[in-house]
């Protein structure tokens, strides 16, 4: 699923708002989680997951080509941690389609 | 403090005009929307942020860490987050604390 399919199958349940309104949420809902992690900010959805930032500390890296030290600087990545409900419902439709 | 589904909601009143149940059924479905599409075993694809994949995982051994006693952990399906260039590069640059969990 994209995000532009996403926004229609939004449309689709959400009969009061205009599709190109619900575009609009979607980004703007996108921009604001950005904006969070960006500013190192967590974010918590029951029933979702949670997404944190890790820290990478600063480390000696190689240019694959020339092999020349490289020194990376410390960094923070994003992580996300599915939530028990999204874990549960993901993992029992495998097992349903396995059996 | 951490960013929650009413804010997101907040945000969706203040920059859109969407009136506060709109806002809220906006913010559910679209968290259910992609809850939906990873159930089904769809991969989630998400420009600019990121995308969610699924892996599946074989049955491996286990341990109860509290009493010690090997079980199985067993075969199962779960999700995981891929962040995307842009939010990478967005995170990257955030040389603060960040907020203990």
């Amino acid at each position: 699923m994209t995000k532009s399919e996403l926004i229609e199958a939004i449309a689709q349940k959400q009969t009061q708002l205009a599709q190109k309104d619900i575009d609009l949420a979607v980004k703007t809902l996108l921009e604001h989680m950005a904006q969070s992690l960006a500013n190192g900010e967590r974010i918590e959805i029951r029933g979702f997951g949670s997404f944190s930032l890790h820290y990478r500390p600063p480390r000696v890296g190689r240019n694959p080509k020339t092999g020349d030290a490289v020194s990376l600087p410390a960094k923070h990545v994003p992580h996300f941690k599915p939530g028990k409900e999204l874990r549960d419902r993901v993992n029992l439709c495998a097992a349903g389609m396995s059996n | 403090m951490a960013l929650t589904k009413a804010a997101m909601a907040e945000r969706l009143f203040d920059e859109m005009g969407l009136n506060k149940r709109e806002a809220k059924e906006m913010v559910d479905l679209f968290f259910e929307e992609i809850r939906q599409a990873l159930e089904r075993g769809e991969q989630v694809k998400l420009s600019g942020f990121g995308n969610f994949d699924l892996r599946n995982k074989n049955q491996r051994p286990g341990r109860n860490p509290k009493t010690g006693e090997e079980i199985p952990i067993s075969a199962r399906r779960v999700v995981t987050f891929r962040p995307g260039q842009k939010l990478r590069a967005r995170v990257e640059a955030f040389d603060g604390e960040v907020e203990p969990e």
